[in-house]
């Protein structure tokens, strides 16, 4: 942490976490000295004349031509989460999906291979298997908390290791130094989506991560009110030998985008080729919107986690409740990982499940349970500054046998809770009466 | 647009040196003070290739108003400027000189900029050779290592915030004109 001590007027001081959370990319400008964060609503802007075009069309230059490239108000976004996740840059986009997307199609060529956590979200899986394998890209899924396993599915085609800091659904917490170091022995990017502790709780590029993904949708927005994804690059691997990132580019004249640009090599081709090709890019109106959570997110992460850990702690000690999976609570496996990689609380995100007869009764009982309650919106998200819950056997994985759901985790009886500022009391008084009426 | 003199912010990612010679060789007021006080830039290693890195750090500087004296005993004119073989060929004082060579040459560089009278010596990105620094340093000149010129005047200038890069600096003062 930064010292007080002030040596001369001129002494370089390294900022704290929350000053650059309301701080950072912003500098109020010269003509208006407007002070919140303008919204630059436009799709494109003007050139100086046709030399300055052509040289920022070659990358020559720094500058704006068209907003899927890049806008003032999304440039805020991405050097604010940048300076939160102790990265060089980053990159906004449409969505946290989008996010993931633009980081594979700007590492990946046809014939490389992941290897990933199997505890993702679902759509992350989907993603994984069935999109990639349209651009030939193969995946290994591996139990995240094996390292062995991850040694073992990495083959001479792998490209990337991917985990997400808190897994889903059970919060299984990744040993991100560990994965890491296995990733850097082979010479090879570890990427983490960190959506689920955010920046106020984990910075994973501190741990030895080399780029890091984010559903800006969930907790960085936070109010529920705009889809958005970032990807951040540590800055620290070397790409030299990695010929997605170190070859001439063919769609850039050749381009050879490590050697020209260093430590934001990659996120240039992310941005002036996957951004440009794919069109995944972030609405100015949106990244204004996120930079507005963002700017409360670790007074917000700091009070839903500690409502968190008093709600698990609450139903575990309830007689209609058989388990309780948050990281945060002693029973849970990773706690002591947790411990290490989230002392400031293990996110506002758990499941739990009801206690059951079998699997038909624990989809029936779900469900009941749900209609029960009163303050915990019913619906398909995570992150907001209202409680929200959702059954996924009777919901987003309602066509899946009793079987296939226990193999991804998700067991019938499974609810998940994402806690909101509400009073905590009225929280533990709504679980409460909605499983009496079970 | 940049956020005027005297940001006094850390700036210290992205590079291979210690604390302690990114506090000598890496000073943001240093920097500043270069940036802003140089006319004239001597580029040692410009490129003929209009895709290597050396040709969009000269290009930019062009842009931004800097006049370039391309050093290269291979070419005779780069981005319209007259080449010079070495920096005592230079026949006019020279600001700064930015280094585009192996580190193995810098010492010999080094020596050259101090004898051509050069008040300043940068060292590009992932450029390191300690000791030219300092013989330099005890010439008197200013120095910079393991930094891009054109990274560093976008970070004062706004533009390295626009590509999305962590600029690392803080300040809620209002931004100057120009
Ligand atoms: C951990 C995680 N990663 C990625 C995503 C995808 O983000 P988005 O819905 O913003 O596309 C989500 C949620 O949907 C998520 O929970």
């Amino acid at each position: 942490m930064a010292l007080r001590v002030v040596r001369s007027a001129n002494d370089p001081r390294k900022f704290g976490f929350e000053t650059r959370m309301v701080h950072a990319g912003h500098i109020p400008d010269a003509e208006t000295g407007a002070r919140a964060v303008p919204i630059y609503q436009t799709t494109s802007f003007v050139f100086d004349d046709a030399e300055q075009a052509a040289q920022l069309f070659e990358l020559k230059q720094y500058g704006n031509i068209y907003s899927r490239i890049s806008n003032p108000t999304t440039a805020v976004l991405e050097e604010r989460l940048a300076s939160l996740e102790c990265a060089t840059g980053a990159l906004a986009t449409a969505s946290g999906m989008a996010a993931q997307l633009v980081t594979f199609l700007t590492l990946l060529v046809p014939g490389d291979e992941i290897v990933a956590s199997s505890q993702l979200y679902g759509g992350s899986i989907t993603q994984l298997v069935h999109t990639l394998k349209k651009f030939s890209i193969g995946v290994r899924f591996v139990d995240p908390t094996k390292q062995d396993e991850w040694e073992a599915a990495i083959t001479p085609q792998t490209k990337a290791l991917y985990g997400e800091t808190i897994g889903n659904p059970r919060g299984a917490v990744l040993d991100i130094a560990r994965v890491a170091a296995l990733a850097a022995s082979k010479g090879i990017p570890l990427i983490v989506d960190n959506t689920m502790a955010t920046p106020a709780l984990c910075r994973p590029i501190e741990h030895g991560a080399t780029l890091v993904v984010h559903s800006a949708t969930k907790f960085i927005g936070g109010h529920g009110t705009a889809l958005g994804g970032v990807l951040l690059d540590s800055g620290k691997f070397d790409f030299s030998r990695y010929p997605s990132i170190a070859a001439p580019s063919p769609a850039y004249h050749d381009l050879r985008f490590f050697d020209t640009f260093g430590h934001y090599g990659f996120l240039m081709k992310a941005r002036a080729e996957t951004l440009r090709d794919t069109g995944a890019c972030l609405s100015p109106f949106n990244a204004f919107l996120l930079i507005q959570g963002l700017e409360t997110l670790s007074l917000r992460m700091e009070r839903q986690s500690a409502s968190a850990l008093r709600v698990a702690r609450h139903l575990e000690a309830h007689r209609e409740v058989a388990w309780v999976a948050y990281a945060g609570l002693p029973s849970h496996p990773d706690h002591a990982l947790a411990k290490k990689y989230l002392p400031g609380g293990a996110g506002a995100v758990f499941s739990f499940g009801i206690k059951a007869a079998s699997g038909p009764e624990g989809r029936a009982r779900g469900r009941k349970f749900i209609e029960g309650l009163q303050l915990f919106s019913h619906l398909a998200n995570i992150g907001d500054v209202r409680s929200l819950v959702i059954h996924p056997a009777s919901t987003t994985h309602q066509q899946l046998s009793d079987e296939e759901l226990s193999r991804g985790g998700v067991s019938p009886e499974l609810i998940r809770l994402s806690i909101g500022l509400e009073n905590v009391e009225d929280l533990l008084w709504d679980l409460d009466q909605a499983l009496l009426a079970l | 647009m940049g956020p005027g003199p005297g940001v006094a912010c850390a700036v210290t990612l992205n590079s291979a040196l210690t604390p302690e010679q990114q506090r000598r060789f890496q000073d943001p007021l240093v920097i500043q003070r270069l940036l802003r006080g140089a006319r004239t830039v001597a580029v040692v290693g410009l490129s003929t290739d209009p895709q290597r890195a050396s040709w969009f750090v000269a290009s930019y500087l062009q842009n931004a108003g800097y006049r370039v004296i391309p050093v290269n005993p291979k070419a005779a004119e780069i981005l319209g400027e007259k080449c010079y073989p070495d920096l005592a060929s230079i026949p006019e004082p020279v600001d700064l000189v930015d280094v585009f060579r192996p580190a193995s040459e810098c010492l010999a560089v080094a020596r050259q900029a101090v004898a051509a009278r050069a008040k300043a010596l940068w060292l590009q990105l992932r450029l390191v050779k300690i000791e030219a620094a300092e013989l330099a340093a005890e010439a008197g000149l200013d120095v910079v290592v393991d930094r891009c010129v054109k990274m560093e005047h976008g970070r004062y200038h706004g533009g390295l915030h626009f590509a999305g890069m962590n600029t690392e600096i803080i300040t809620a003062r209002r931004s100057r004109r120009g």
